[in-house]
């Protein structure tokens, strides 16, 4: 597939105790691809998006993001820098509306927020886009609930929506879809397919039917270090990634 | 049918501090038709303590970040005014650094300038404090607040452990405002304009930041914004705040002392912003208010009060889940639904 | 500063650090494990002087009022526990300030209520009254050294059991890991009580031992609970080993401050070291919880 690399990781580590989560990864992503990242449990999935993320900081390694080196550049910053990511466990704003959570990733987006005086949810500026944002994951109906009233999987589209509003340029999945039923999934993988071209994605994901259906290339995580990235065609048929792990898959 | 817009205000919230000052301000000539003077007296002590409340809950009610400073801030605020009128009545100038200063007992140039004080020194432990969270954070505004007392206590020239006497007339901008009803109503406009102003702020993006920070600080930091600049301003905004009431309770009692700053005071703000209701910038209003009938009421029972004091203070604390304010507030939303 | 001078002053400075020690170790058991914050400390430290001032003014024996306090003030301690603050585990930082700050009232105006406004004294028996010369030239009271003597051995005691034995590890880990420490199969609110207990019983000892040096007055322990809590946030939340060193270090500075510093520099020297110790290392020295 070609195309622009959009980011780069090498030789990562991260340890915690005596325990090695990330070995030694390298990985690197195109622009305007969705890349889905497999791997069974404690292979060190989610550590290693929380380093793309900046919530960890790797022990060594490099992270270099459209050739900016954001190794050590804490979150906040990322943030600016285009990296958007959806929690396994969502993390959202309990008393506030779903329109305001989307409202405060808006607001973020728009430079600093040391307004004194303008009422924030009364600004069209932040709640038009906030709507615009819950129309495109469906979840338009629910703008004026609080959080904590919402669903599960009401919550996981949330999530989905304030990371769009930020206009991410690399947007970080983590198990989006873990905890929905069949039509829910659904409803979230056609999600995620119509944002093809619009971001480059990262795709943490154990619902391998929609990882191989949306995937543009895969990377297999097995004890922290990537052991194959390919096609999903040449991922499924690879004999070391069966035995390490789709064997004993969902 | 009128909807509930949750994003939109609602009729109380908007309503409630005016209601507030309306009934603050009735207050005076309610004294006079009664002769009782002393009203006049007690209502100028609520406001006064209800300015420092509604700064303070900037901090905790908004930021979620329980502060034991404000009485240090607003002591500093009082010194400022004691000091400047020490010297202004002695005829003897404050010497800082090449500058010497004849002092004054002109609340326009005093106010101001304890508002300047109490703001840096505000920022100068906000620095060192918000680096921390939670219980640090706690126990360093704690000593902090002891720091300052420390400091006031060595204060011997402007007398030290027994405080300091204002002896000559405060005056505001050349007028003297000495008598009971200016002073009061001075306060009150302090208090009004404080209010508004903490209600757009609380509403305002800055607001959004301090209140998601404090259910979900990583949420906020994971959109691109790093809660700490955003703290620190409320934390100096909120020491400004403190540090004008404290300069107004020293210009009104004609006196400040060190136990107007010690950490006791510093709880009795928190428990004035926790009894009137955390989630409304009026709400410390009618803590204040709470807090000084309470104060009154009970030491002319016995001179022991403190212990009854402190016993209502752990029954609400176990029972009630949250202010009063937070009460009517919920009661109106159930009506609006 | 002659060396005499200097020795007296640094064996001051390491006695206060000791105190401090007792006061700061109850507490950041407690806030470590408990997730407890008990500004009501210092009331136990007060309760500890006046319990052994009494029994000593009503007995006429010294040793009979500081064997006595110390259960006393246990006991005091395990009441309030089991009574009120037990509720109070699960409840944020907030409520917890709230409830302690009502039991420091209540507690300052009982005292109040029961031995009036004026200090208590403590006369110490002849035996511990005088000096003893350490060194030539170097004359030092003997009580000061009982008490040095006798926080270093509780130090070393706490040492021992936390570093050496079963109910120590239990602690430690606890410290660094709430959930470990509920699925260690200990009774766990019998264990709450008994830290409750031994903190108290080291504030209130504390106490009694300050009651010769200082005066036993209302509100003396409030004072000495903010130093304690500046140790344990130099030292770090939950660790002993952090309370000790952050302990002397504040002893030592806050008696020299007191001595080579003017008035108003001298009293805030141990406030301005915490804030530099912050600027640094703001988990503290020793930081337990990651």
């Amino acid at each position: 597939m070609s195309g622009t690399a959009l980011l780069k990781v090498e030789q990562l580590v991260k340890s915690f105790g005596g325990l090695m989560a990330t070995n030694h990864l390298d990985f690197d992503l195109v622009e305007g691809e969705i890349h889905g990242v497999i791997g069974p449990n404690g292979a060190g999935k989610t550590t290693f998006v929380s380093q793309l993320q900046g919530q960890l900081l790797p022990d060594s390694g490099r992270i270099v993001l459209d050739g900016e080196d954001v190794t050590q550049m804490p979150a906040h910053l990322r943030a600016r820098r285009g990296i958007a990511r959806s929690f396994q466990i969502t993390s959202l704003v309990p008393s506030f509306t779903a329109q305001a959570n989307v409202a405060l990733a808006v607001q973020a987006r728009e430079g600093h927020s040391f307004g004194f005086f303008r009422r924030a949810w009364s600004d069209e500026r932040l709640m038009e886009p906030a709507r615009a944002a819950l129309e495109t994951v469906g979840l338009a109906h629910r703008a004026g609930t609080p959080v904590g009233d919402l669903a599960h999987g009401e919550c996981r589209q949330l999530e989905l929506a304030v990371a769009l509003a930020m206009k991410p340029r690399l947007l970080l999945l983590d198990e989006p879809m873990a905890g929905m039923g069949r039509k829910d999934g659904a409803f979230m993988t056609d999600l995620v397919a119509g944002l093809k071209g619009l971001t480059t994605i990262v795709l943490i994901e154990h619902d391998m039917e929609a990882v191989f259906r949306l995937a543009d290339r895969i990377s297999v995580l097995v004890a922290g270090r990537v052991i194959k990235t390919g096609l999903p065609a040449e991922v499924r048929a690879d004999p070391e990634v069966r035995a390490a792990y789709l064997g004993h898959s969902h | 049918m009128a909807e509930f817009d949750p994003h939109r205000a609602s009729l109380v919230d908007r309503l409630a501090p005016l209601v507030v000052i309306a009934v603050l301000a009735a207050i005076p000539p309610i004294a006079k038709a009664l002769g009782d003077p002393f009203l006049v007296k007690v209502a100028t002590r609520v406001v006064v303590f209800a300015i420092a409340a509604v700064g303070l809950n900037l901090i905790v009610g908004t930021a979620g970040l329980v502060s034991l400073l404000q009485a240090g801030l607003f002591g500093v605020g009082g010194y400022v005014v004691g000091i400047a009128a020490w010297h202004d009545f002695n005829g003897e100038a404050l010497g800082l650094g090449p500058i010497a200063w004849a002092g004054t007992s002109d609340l326009a140039i005093t106010l101001p300038l304890a508002a300047l004080v109490s703001a840096l020194v505000a920022l100068a432990t906000g620095v060192v404090s918000l680096r921390t969270s939670g219980p640090y954070f706690l126990m360093i505004t704690l000593a902090f607040d002891q720091m300052l007392y420390y400091g006031a206590v060595a204060l011997q020239k402007y007398g030290g452990e027994d405080g300091l006497q204002i002896l000559s007339s405060v005056t505001f901008a050349g007028r003297d405002v000495s008598d009971r009803w200016s002073f009061f109503y001075l306060c009150l406009v302090v208090l009004a304009v404080v209010l508004f102003l903490a209600g757009r702020m609380i509403e305002a993006r800055f607001g959004i930041v301090l209140r998601a920070s404090a259910e979900n600080e990583r949420r906020v930091t994971v959109s691109g914004i790093p809660p700490y600049p955003y703290r620190l301003t409320a934390f100096v905004i909120s020491g400004t705040i403190a540090g004008i009431a404290g300069a107004l309770l020293a210009a009104g009692q004609q006196f400040i002392s060190p136990a107007d700053m010690s950490w006791v005071r510093s709880g009795d703000f928190v428990v004035m912003a926790v009894l009137g209701g955390l989630s409304t910038v009026w709400g410390p209003v009618v803590g204040a208010a709470a807090f000084v009938i309470l104060e009154l009421v009970l030491s002319s029972w016995t001179q022991h009060w403190q212990l009854v004091f402190g016993a209502i203070i752990v029954v609400v604390v176990l029972t009630l889940g949250g202010g009063l304010s937070d009460l009517v507030r919920l009661m109106s939303r159930e009506g609006a639904r | 500063m002659q060396t005499a001078l200097l020795a007296e002053q640094f064996l001051n400075g390491i006695q206060f650090g000791v105190t401090l020690f007792l006061m700061a170790s109850g507490l950041t058991l407690v806030f470590g494990i408990m997730n407890f914050i008990n500004l009501a400390h210092g009331s136990l430290y007060m309760i500890g002087a006046f319990a052994a001032a009494a029994i000593q003014a009503a007995t006429g024996s010294f040793l009979l009022g500081i064997v006595a306090a110390i259960p006393i003030t246990a006991a005091l301690g395990v009441a309030l526990e089991l009574g009120l603050f037990r509720r109070f585990y699960a409840r944020n930082h907030l409520d917890q300030v709230l409830v302690t700050f009502g039991i420091v009232l209540m507690a300052n105006e009982a005292v109040r209520l029961i031995f009036g406004p004026v200090p208590l004294r403590m006369p110490l028996p002849a035996a511990l009254a005088g000096s003893i010369e350490l060194a030539p030239g170097l004359v030092y009271p003997t009580f000061r050294l009982v008490v040095l003597a006798v926080g270093l051995a509780v130090a070393g005691l706490l040492w021992l059991v936390v570093m050496k034995t079963r109910l120590g590890m239990w602690v430690r880990a606890g410290s660094s890991n709430r959930a470990i420490a509920g699925a260690m199969g200990v009774d766990v609110s019998l264990v709450f009580a008994g830290l409750f207990a031994f903190g108290s019983a080291l504030a209130g000892l504390a106490g009694l031992m300050a009651g010769p040096i200082l005066a036993v007055q209302v509100g003396m322990g409030e004072p000495i609970l903010i130093l304690a809590l500046v140790v344990t946030v130099i030292g770090g939340i939950g660790s002993i080993r952090g309370a000790f060193v952050a302990a002397i270090i504040v002893g030592l500075v806050d008696t020299f401050g007191r001595v080579l510093l003017p008035p108003a520099l001298g009293s805030m020297a141990i406030f301005l070291l915490m804030a530099l110790i912050l600027a640094f290392r703001p988990k503290g020295l020793f930081p337990v919880h990651g």
